[in-house]
């Protein structure tokens, strides 16, 4: 049967698991999808929060207990490394591909399998380590870290324990203004390479929280169970924080910063959803003024920053009513489950004393030995940073909150830049980018990259809207066109006839206002403003004995018949002339 | 002239049958014609093969049908395969060999060259079990590097050999499936873990076989078996394929009836494989370029050449009987012109604690692979843990066991520093004291094993005993050094003596230099026939 198995795995990985195939997709771990890929941090918070707290009318008593003790979080990311192969074979990795399609003896663990190291993985860290300011260990080395699961072939994961290759190091960040706003500096630990394990993919109600080991018998353990190894070798990066954080907001902004930074960098796509960024969070409190720590919780199965949010926040709720009822005692180490349905944390598994993984230098890989040469030229690769973007906007004078929005997308960030490049005015780049052309990408579902319009083309829109060439009514039909598709301002003012009278024509001793004006020609205005004069004899007459409100008729009445070009303030003066018979 | 050296009179003069008998391997007889000069054991079978098949004096069909036949012949006796190559594929793979020179289309260098396989070494589409119960039926989907290299070279595999299970022990005892007898003598075992390589070369049922040495499996039981064995640089030979036992030891190593043939094995599975980051990428020379024939050689072949024997490994603990031999050896030595002196080595006696401590620690790692899940035979059990337990309970066999829980203990959180920690420090120091000692010497000699073949189930139930036997080879693989054991002489036992074997330890990377003195060696050592009665008696039988 064994080798059958083994067999069914080579030849037709389909057949695998016959029956697991289609049906077992969703009870996936890490697998709980909720919001779309583009979903930020921010965005995301700017919902109102919908935490239930143990029930609704102790809310307030919560509150109030919560505020006499201070919660103390640290967090463990892994962050799945966008490299084109994993980390110790040739197979490549997609998320969402059928299961054991991407496998071989390497990432089996078939028996006499070696690991070979992608230097692609040694590349991300370094740039991993410098972008969050730390230490980076030239000699390094890989561990095994050793405990038995299906989903984990060799028993042992490679991995590194005592000497990381990156250590000590930190990551700025601003809070969203909604949320208070302030800069915050949290500490990392230490940043280390290692491999994923595969999955687990349970059937039935997907109920993971379930310990696979209660199950009834082998037989019912592989109809009801399968391991799917496409994702084990894909490597990893786990970033370990200092316990700097205080509260859930600041917790979900640490993740939502490494988001940024692997993005930015393009070690990663971040993804929570595909679990290509995970979270583990450590969570204790105590009572404010105390120094020492008190029993923390892990907590894991948050798939999204406001999920962390609001898992910490109920989590510290759940400890300090422990707390104030005398109960402290209650709060034991354990894993705790987030439920998204229930909006709570529940047990997954208490821990039994610590385990005890036999960590040892792995012998089949040599020692990770990086010179300074090396480093250095990565270093000098590096794209800029969240931080360093954010505090280069914050000097333009942008608001903090503008510097948030354009910060918080690489290609928005990049958009913007190139926007500015072109000669674009800082503000009025921003605020088309974040008005107009981002209520755009959200109704059609688009990224930044997707539009049509060019940096240099809103760029070239903002400056014939500033000179006065088009009417901002005008900026904005273009603008649509042009992020539908493409083309450029000049053509479409062309094409559309939208162009009026040349600067150069304008002899004439009216200072122009601010306004966006178009017909700037003094004598087509006049025109335009007889014909309406003539056309109502009436108003006219009406106006001359004295309803002098009727200006505002007359003006109208010429508006229209320039198709909202004329220039107000050359109308209206021109428009006072004529009706007060000057001419 | 070296054809007048006689061993020296203090040697033990066992197996004074070499000349006087008929030629016992029968099918090498009729390549006479080509190496004009009567075949010896000493010359390079597959240099004689190569010759003959190309010159068309013999047909790989008829070399393999005559291998074949002895195989059938010996092996109810002496047990040295887990599964052997389906005779009529492996004679199509002859026969196109055939048709090839028929067609004078290149042959590969090793073309029609019989080899066997350790068990632990992966082969493609055949068993490999690694000797172990868990891995019964498992056939891997890859050849190993090494296998790969023999076959792409127009080697066949005439099948895979036993061990003891996973490579730990020292007398093929071990194995889940059957016991190994020693051809020199079927009631002793053929030592281990390779045993099944060294005794299957040992009985000519094959031309030369791979085996793997972690702590001395290919060099002990090439000398209980009376073939040569050589284990070289760690990182010289890939280690894809070769299911770990303890990866920082491991090696594979080469089996034949000659050094010219280990050398010639040794050669073609050299170099840096993309799939093991350990193998090195050093340029490997071709060992075989310095083969001088016998009748060619000067006087003092070895003028100079600076050896040092290991004091401590001739000390108390040691067979009388192999110490003469090896010092009969060290005569010889000298006589080809060597330059030899007594080296101490102080750090020595420290390598089998160290030995054991590493390579169980390894192996209770590299073992946890075989948990059921994937491969391998799986206890039907109720729920996950005692599916691993069952699994594994059954699958391993004792001495398996014993190593795991020494290496998970010794990795133990509070034990780490004082064992594996300490070992390694052992290892770094035993690693000096060599390079100092190779600094001063060409090359460094010692037995090969402490004794001579024992009898089966002597050690069994005593592996403390067992471990002793390994002090002599254990060090070699800490210092990750080349190693070549050759038979040197014989010690009282079985019907006509055992072989014992002689180890020359060389500098790291340089096995050119142990094949070119274990070459001459050979060659010049008289009075010496190292190949077992089995194979006059059941082989010649058939001839």
């Amino acid at each position: 049967m064994a080798s059958t198995f083994f067999r069914t795995i080579q030849i037709h990985p389909f057949l695998l698991y016959p029956t697991a195939l289609f049906s077992r997709r969703n009870g996936v771990l890490y697998c709980t999808m909720k919001s779309s890929q583009t979903q930020t941090a921010t965005q995301e918070k700017q919902q109102p929060p919908k935490v239930k707290v143990p029930q609704h009318a102790l809310k307030k008593t919560v509150d109030k207990i919560t505020r006499d003790y201070e919660a103390i979080i640290g967090i463990e990311t892994h962050v799945q490394l966008s490299t084109l192969t994993k980390a110790f074979c040739s197979c490549p990795y997609n998320y969402g591909s059928q299961p054991n399609t991407s496998i071989c003896p390497i990432c089996m663990g078939l028996p006499g399998a070696l690991p070979v190291l992608n230097s692609k993985v040694i590349e991300f860290a370094v740039k991993l380590g410098l972008a969050l300011n730390c230490k980076l260990s030239l000699n390094s080395k890989f561990d095994r870290k050793q405990y038995f699961y299906p989903d984990l072939p060799k028993g042992y994961q490679i991995s590194q324990f005592d000497i990381p290759i990156a250590t000590g190091g930190y990551v700025d960040l601003d809070l969203p203004l909604e949320f208070g706003g302030g800069h915050r500096k949290f500490g990392i630990t230490r940043v280390h390479m290692e491999e994923d394990a595969g999955k687990l993919l349970h059937s039935g109600n997907g109920d993971y929280s379930q310990e696979i080991t209660s199950l009834t018998s082998i037989y019912s353990y592989f109809s009801k169970h399968t391991v799917d190894l496409n994702r084990a070798g894909v490597p990893l990066l786990e970033i370990v924080s200092e316990p700097d954080m205080r509260t859930g907001i600041e917790a979900a902004e640490y993740a939502a910063e490494l988001q940024r930074v692997v993005r930015y960098l393009g070690i990663s796509n971040g993804n929570m959803q595909e679990g290509s960024l995970r979270c583990d969070v450590n969570v204790s409190i105590r009572p404010v003024g105390q120094s020492e720590f008190g029993t923390k919780v892990e907590i894991k199965n948050l798939n999204s920053f406001s999920s962390i949010n609001r898992a910490i926040d109920f989590e510290i709720s759940r400890q300090a009513l422990l707390h104030s009822q005398g109960q402290s005692d209650q709060i034991v180490q354990e894993t705790r489950l987030w439920e998204e349905g229930a909006q709570k944390t529940v047990t997954m598994r208490k821990k039994e004393g610590l385990s005890d993984y036999r960590y040892f230098p792995e012998p089949d890989l040599p020692e990770v030995i990086l010179t300074q040469e090396y480093v250095d030229s990565i270093s000098n690769s590096l794209p800029e940073l969240p931080e360093a973007k954010r505090r280069r906007y914050e000097k333009m004078r942008l608001s903090m909150q503008d510097v948030l929005f354009l910060a918080n997308d690489m290609n928005v960030a990049e958009y913007f830049d190139a926007t500015l490049s072109s000669g674009a005015d800082i503000k009025l780049a921003a605020n088309w980018i974040m008005g107009d052309i981002a209520a755009y990408m959200k109704n059609e579902k688009l990224s930044i990259n997707d539009i049509k319009l060019t940096p240099q083309e809103l760029a070239e829109l903002i400056a014939s809207i500033k000179s006065g060439t088009i009417s901002g009514k005008i900026g904005k039909e273009i603008l649509s066109e042009l992020l539908a598709k493409g083309g450029t301002v000049k053509g479409l003012i062309e094409e559309k006839d939208l162009i009026q009278a040349r600067l150069e024509i304008i002899v004439y001793p009216y200072e122009r206002t601010e306004l966006n004006f178009l017909i700037a020609d003094p004598v087509e205005i006049g025109k335009m403003i007889d014909k309406v004069i003539s056309e109502n004899p009436k108003q006219l007459e009406q106006y001359r004995g004295g309803k002098t409100k009727l200006q505002g008729f007359f003006a109208g009445q010429v508006m229209k018949l320039s198709k909202g070009k004329a220039n107000p303030g050359l109308l209206n003066k021109i428009l006072l002339e004529k009706l007060n018979g000057q001419s | 002239m070296l054809s007048t050296i006689q061993p020296p009179r203090y040697l033990s003069r066992f197996p004074l049958r070499g000349r006087t008998k008929s030629r016992p391997f029968h099918i090498l007889s009729s390549v006479q014609p080509v190496t004009k000069t009567a075949f010896a054991a000493d010359q390079s079978q597959i240099l004689s093969i190569r010759d003959s098949l190309l010159n068309r004096h013999l047909s790989a069909v008829e070399l393999t049908h005559s291998y074949l036949n002895r195989l059938k012949q010996t092996e109810p006796h002496i047990n040295c395969f887990l599964h052997i190559s389906d005779p009529d594929k492996v004679l199509k793979q002859a026969q196109d060999i055939d048709d090839k020179i028929k067609r004078n289309e290149e042959v590969g260098p090793l073309a029609g060259v019989l080899v066997a396989i350790k068990d632990n070494i992966c082969t493609v589409d055949m068993p490999s079990t690694g000797g172990s119960y868990i891995l019964e039926g498992y056939r891997p989907p890859f050849d190993a590097t090494a296998v790969k290299r023999l076959k792409d070279f127009g080697a066949i595999v005439v099948g895979k050999t036993n061990l003891d299970e996973f490579g730990m022990g020292s007398t093929t005892e071990a194995s889940a499936f059957k016991v190994t007898a020693n051809p020199w003598d079927l009631s002793r075992v053929p030592g281990g873990s390779s045993g099944g390589s060294a005794a299957s070369v040992s009985a000519r049922q094959c031309v030369v076989s791979l085996g793997s040495d972690t702590g001395g499996s290919v060099r002990q039981p090439a000398s209980f078996c009376g073939v040569v064995g050589l284990k070289p640089t760690y990182g010289r030979v890939s280690r894809f394929g070769l299911m770990a036992y303890a990866s920082s030891l491991d090696v594979i190593g080469c089996f034949g009836s000659s050094v010219a043939d280990t050398g010639i094995l040794l050669h073609a599975i050299s170099g840096h494989d993309s799939l093991d980051a350990t193998s090195s990428k050093r340029e490997v020379p071709d060992f075989t370029s310095q083969f001088t024939s016998a009748s060619s050689l000067k006087s003092r072949p070895l003028e100079g050449l600076r050896v040092g024997l290991i004091r401590e490994t001739v000390d108390a603990g040691v067979d009388s009987g192999v110490k003469s031999a090896i010092q009969g050896a060290a005569a010889h030595l000298e006589q080809l012109g060597c330059v030899l002196k007594e080296v101490s080595l102080p750090s020595f006696s420290l390598g089998l604690p160290a030995y054991y401590i590493l390579a169980s620690s390894e192996s209770s790692s590299n073992l946890s692979r075989y948990d059921g899940v994937r491969y391998g035979n799986q206890a039907s059990s109720d729920e996950l843990n005692a599916l691993y337990e069952e699994s594994r309970a059954k699958g391993f066999g004792s001495e398996v066991k014993m190593r795991i829980l020494m290496g998970t203990y010794a990795l133990s959180a509070g034990y780490y520093d004082a064992y594996y920690k300490r070992a390694q420090q052992v290892r770094t120091i035993i690693r000096k004291s060599f390079k100092a000692a190779l600094d001063e010497n060409d090359i460094l000699i010692s037995p090969a094993a402490p004794s001579a073949a024992y009898k089966i189930g002597e050690k069994k139930n005593d592996p403390l005993a067992m471990y002793a036997g390994d002090i002599m080879t254990v060090n070699v693989n800490l210092a990750g050094l080349p190693a070549l054991v050759l038979p040197c002489g014989f010690v009282e036992g079985g019907a006509v003596g055992l072989p014992v074997g002689l180890q020359i330890i060389g500098a790291a990377f340089d096995e050119e230099k142990l094949v070119k003195v274990g070459h001459i060696f050979e060659q010049t050592l008289e009075g010496y026939n190292f190949v077992p009665p089995l194979i006059t008696d059941v082989g010649g039988a058939s001839a």
